[in-house]
């Protein structure tokens, strides 16, 4: 295991101009063929999410048909991936065959991560196994707070290792971390351990995915393409149930990465809520009505 | 999800992958009438026999309105009016009750917020981005602010006995039309004095709708006079006998003019003038929000703003770094129709202005600079300047010593702070001064040593009525915002 | 055993010359003026400053700012106290002079210097506490730390009453120097011997070079070359005319030079409380507003 591993300098980052200038992609107006385009994007790029101890195969069956069929008009996109506990992979599996929506699963004993980093790997080998081909791992938070950095690449970089083809989610739990300069180094590490992508939060900890936190991870994300050439992908998770925050978010990756990342393999969003909003406000595009919520199935 | 592949390509596209549509801002509801004279003792004079001129909307270069042009007759009516409301009304009346007439203003703007905001961008060519969210809410904030401390100015200077002043002639700018008219009124009516004031030649329009609001709000007539006009008309105001105190907002030259012109006259005065900003950028600096810092320095209000971070200082060792983030920045930003809600950069406000900020562009070429504008579409019509960003260029340039006051940044170098502290000096102007860095003691140092009425530390162009305003040198005197705020309109004892 | 005074004895006369940048040069130009005592006995040939006197003066005020600016508010608080030590000290030497040369009574002359050593010592205290009363925390609607501090404005000229040779001359730069200001004081009345005499108070008080800087001349000569003075950031007057009002206004606005002609107090009466005030401070200071975020 890399015992060299330098903790990288990351730039500081000063959180109320941070917050300032996330706060201005609020501002951006998206209108008409804007705002359906956007919407449709935003289907595609969402991880269709249900983490519940009241989990059951009914529940997962039921979240991977409306994951392909979000609706019953013709013409939208599937949702970029179901995200499940691993338990819920085989169901998942059965569910989505033949379909191009990935499975998702949460391992690394989401969402504390509080195991040993042998149990943690068994578990990723044993959810890539079941069919999962995204894995969303959280990092220790303890560990990071407590300054072992190396501790946090080597648990990463091993997490990756187990994964195989399967692509790497990582969770910083930033609600955890607090401040943003933390958020900066430790998205940093993640993907200097190898990480396919940066995710914000678990969804169980509050505050959950923010556009201020977003921003610093993909402005860390910019700067390692920048000097790499490798492109990293964001997965802001939690919180984010409404179609108009969603349409921000895609502005500000757009005007923060470019176009290269309006694309679900390079951004994501892990919400449930969110989906049947996009739904009823692309209705309203179409109809020029404000749409209700009973006309949608439930997921 | 994406392979994990490394590009040769090191550069991100911002292109046309998901464009933002035109999101116009609605304009059915703004209803200007054809042409506007003054307001004087609490009537709305026609356009006379005067002369007149008209006010254009800069982002199209068609005719909004005729605007009368106040002579010397016409403004000497405003001041007798003035006096008049001064002795008979405005001076005797208890504090609390002046300060139930400012809050109305305040509230009024509030309630026609949005009415302001898109008249405020047609007639100067501002985003209404920017006139929405920054220009109209901190008038209003402005006007509440000053309301409360009409009948507490008692508190304001311990052991000294305070007075109004008498009849104010205030002059003001075209960058922020209405905002500079609340910094102007607000304060001298709640220490007391009447006024009279003259919008800018450019944007006379919202100042028209805050003379509807003043007359709905019940002001005595003459507490507040609003005369149209030019040069002429500001020098009639400022010239004229009976006017006690003299605030100016506008550039250095015509300020140096004010100044030659009050003197000996016992008048008070206040300038608030040009300005040639240091926005300086160390190492250590939080450096995507210090981009973001140098972005709102510079292209804020196209520019047109007097503390604009116009000189970027950057630490050699990070100078190359801080200008690709700067330039990837600047592909960013929407340059166009002010009305339309995407709009960061707007319309230049007139074509004197715009031909200025061409003529010294030219004159950074000439003189070796090296220019960078991103690729943006400019519309056919109206004026628009491309966001320009001049590198190499040294303390000798025009353009690192000039105000240009349009959306052009030049960047000098520095390699230690007290290179840095001494090149943000070396300019007789001193408004304002950005510092970016993480080091508190690094910072505090700096700031003491900048010859600058507003230092920004981690921040830029950030405005409240609380907090004073105003410049060091040939950036004028005088503060305008805060408890310092009132100085200006009062006598101490 | 002391012995009696020898009254063929043939007095020293004494030299008077400029103080500028701590020293005690005479005028470039060589010209004087001969000053006499009320009753018109001889005192000196007084140095009539030039402008080229003037331009010296504002070389070493400019050189001597940023040090005194930069000294603690405590520090200047301390010098303004130990001029006031000084010329507690050698008062008898000031009250002599008073009487002497411009005929003041033996009560009058007392009270001007209990006046000049009071001022001092008061202007002196103000030096760490004008801060604190004229700054201000702004609570801004932002998350940002908001302050605003008074600072010197920079290298000033003083035009000196034209009465109280000794207190006139201290009432004229106490309130610029206590915020971190330098001034050129230009004296011009019928004393001026008498603020030469106080540069010698200044010279011992640990007061650094340059920071009080006195001319004795004509204010008439001198006046068009402060107001185009360059480098000259601001002019107190005091006892000024209608004509200095408005001259001095017109050059001072070739570089937005502030201004201030100070009120001469009632009957002239420089000893009177109207004639000291810490919003006397105030002309020349400058008004500095920092922001700072507030966030982690």
């Amino acid at each position: 295991m890399a015992n060299s591993y330098d903790v990288p300098r990351v730039p500081s980052v000063d959180k109320i101009a941070a917050d300032e200038r996330a706060a201005k992609f609020k501002t951006r107006s998206i209108k008409k063929e804007a705002k359906l385009k956007g919407l449709k994007l935003v289907i595609s790029m969402i991880d269709l999410t249900t983490l519940e101890g009241q989990d059951t195969p009914g529940k997962v069956r039921m979240l991977c048909r409306k994951a392909r069929r979000p609706m019953l008009q013709e013409g939208l996109p599937t949702v970029g991936a179901v995200c499940v506990y691993p338990p819920m992979v085989p169901v998942a599996v059965e569910e989505l065959k033949g379909t191009d929506i990935n499975i998702a699963a949460v391992a690394t004993y989401f969402p504390s991560g509080q195991a040993g980093l042998g149990e943690r790997i068994d578990e990723v080998k044993r959810t890539v196994e079941a069919g999962a081909n995204e894995i969303d791992m959280v990092i220790s938070r303890g560990a990071f707070l407590a300054g072992e950095y190396t501790r946090i690449y080597d648990e990463v970089a091993a997490t990756k290792e187990a994964c195989g083809d399967a692509h790497l989610k990582v969770i910083l739990e930033t609600g955890e971390l607090q401040t943003y300069d933390n958020v900066r180094l430790a998205s940093q590490i993640a993907i200097d351990a190898g990480a396919d992508f940066i995710k914000t939060s678990t969804g169980k900890v509050s505050p959950k995915a923010t556009m201020p936190v977003t921003l610093v991870m993909l402005e860390t994300i910019r700067d390692h393409f920048l000097k790499t050439g490798q492109m990293v992908g964001m997965k802001p998770a939690g919180g984010i149930s409404s179609a108009k925050l969603a349409l921000r978010y895609l502005a500000m990756v757009k005007e923060t990465l470019g176009d290269a990342w309006l694309d679900p393999d390079w951004f994501r969003f892990g919400a449930s809520s969110l989906l049947n909003d996009v739904l009823m406000q692309i209705e309203k595009q179409r109809t020029g009505r404000y749409h209700s919520e009973r006309y949608l199935s439930i997921s | 999800m994406g392979k994990k592949t490394t590009t040769s390509v090191r550069d991100l596209l911002f292109g046309d992958l998901w464009e933002y549509a035109p999101a116009p801002q609605s304009t059915d509801f703004v209803d200007l009438d054809d042409a506007y004279g003054h307001y004087i003792d609490g009537e709305f004079v026609d356009v006379g026999a005067e002369d007149s001129f008209q006010t254009i909307n800069p982002a199209t270069e068609e005719p909004l309105a005729d605007i009368a042009c106040a002579d010397e007759a016409t403004v000497d009516r405003a001041v007798k009016a003035a006096r008049k409301a001064y002795d008979t009304v405005w001076s005797k009346m208890p504090g609390r009750e002046r300060a139930k007439y400012i809050y109305r203003i305040a509230r009024m703007i509030q309630e026609k917020a949005r009415n302001l905001a898109v008249v405020e961008t047609m007639d100067g060519g501002k985003p209404i981005k920017e006139s929405r969210d920054v220009d109209i809410p901190l008038a209003a904030a402005h006007f509440f602010y000053y309301a409360g401390w009409a009948d507490k100015l008692d508190y304001a200077f311990p052991g000294a006995q305070v007075r109004s002043l008498g009849v104010a002639g205030q002059v003001i700018p075209w960058n922020f039309p209405l905002l500079m008219a609340a910094w102007k009124i607000a304060p001298a009516l709640a220490t007391g004095n009447t006024i009279v004031i003259k919008p800018a030649e450019t944007t006379p329009l919202t100042a028209m709708l805050l003379a509807e609001i003043i007359d709905e709000a019940g002001l005595p007539p003459g507490v507040v006079n609003i005369v149209n006009g030019k040069g002429e008309t500001g020098a009639a105001i400022v010239n004229h006998d009976d006017v006690d105190k003299v605030a100016f907002t506008g550039s250095t030259e015509v300020g140096k003019i004010i100044q030659r012109a009050v003197a000996g006259t016992g008048k008070k005065l206040t300038l608030e003038l040009g300005g040639k900003g240091a926005n300086i950028i160390f190492d250590d600096a939080p450096i995507d929000q210090a981009v973001e810092g140098i972005v709102n320095g510079i292209f804020f209000n196209q520019g047109h703003v007097c503390c604009a971070g116009s000189r970027l200082l950057v630490q050699e060792n990070i100078h190359e770094e801080v200008i690709q983030k700067l330039k990837r920045r600047m592909s960013t930003l929407v340059v166009g129709d002010p009305l339309d809600k995407n709009t960061d950069i707007g319309a230049i406000n007139s074509r004197e202005q715009y031909e200025r900020i061409a003529e010294l562009v030219a004159s950074g070429e000439d003189e070796g600079a090296e220019k960078f504008q991103p690729t943006c579409s400019l519309p056919d019509s109206g004026y628009f300047f491309a966001p320009t960003v001049f590198t190499d260029v040294t303390p000798s340039h025009r353009i690192a010593q000039e105000e240009i006051f349009g959306p052009v940044l030049s960047v000098l170098t520095f390699r230690t702070p007290e290179e840095a502290i001494k090149k943000a000096n070396n300019t007789p102007y001193g408004l304002a001064c950005g510092i970016w860095t993480d080091k508190g003691s690094k910072l505090f140092r700096i700031a003491g040593a900048l010859k600058a009425g507003v230092i920004w530390g981690n921040t830029y162009n950030k405005f409240d009525p609380s907090s004073p305003f105003g410049g060091y040198k040939e950036s004028g005197f005088g503060r305008e915002g805060g408890v310092h705020g009132l100085l200006p309109y009062l006598e101490v004892r | 055993m002391a012995k009696a005074k020898n009254t063929n004895r043939l007095d020293v006369y004494k030299t008077f010359k400029l103080y500028i940048g701590g020293a005690f040069p005479r005028t470039e130009s060589g010209r004087y003026i001969t000053e006499e005592t009320h009753k018109g006995a001889f005192v000196a040939n007084i140095c009539r400053a030039s402008r080229k006197d003037f331009r010296d003066a504002v070389v070493a005020a400019r050189s001597a700012h940023g040090g005194w600016a930069a000294r603690t508010p405590f520090n200047r608080s301390q010098i303004l106290h130990r001029m006031a030590e000084m010329l507690e000290s050698r008062r008898h030497g000031f009250e002599h002079a008073l009487r002497e040369r411009a005929g003041y009574s033996k009560a009058d002359a007392g009270a001007e210097v209990d006046a000049a050593i009071d001022r001092l010592l008061w202007y002196g205290g103000w030096a760490d506490k004008f801060v604190q009363v004229f700054g201000a925390t702004n609570p801004v609607a932002s998350p940002h730390f908001n302050f605003t501090i008074p600072e010197s404005t920079g290298v000033l000229a003083t035009l000196a009453p034209k009465d109280a040779p000794l207190l006139g001359l201290v009432t004229s730069f106490a309130p610029l120097i206590v915020s971190g200001n330098t001034v050129v004081a230009i004296v011009d009345h019928d004393h001026r011997s008498i603020a030469i005499d106080f540069a010698e108070i200044l010279h011992c008080s640990d007061l650094p070079a340059g920071v009080i800087n006195i001319l004795t001349g004509y204010r008439d000569e001198v006046l068009d070359h402060i107001g185009g003075h360059r480098d000259v950031d601001g002019i107190a007057v005091f006892d000024a005319t209608a004509e200095e009002r408005k001259s001095i206004g017109i050059e001072a606005a070739d570089t937005v030079k502030r201004v201030h002609f100070y009120d001469t107090p009632k009957g002239g009466d420089w000893t009177a409380d109207e004639a000291q005030s810490p919003y006397w401070i105030l002309p020349f200071v400058e008004f500095k507003t920092a922001w700072h975020p507030m966030g982690y």
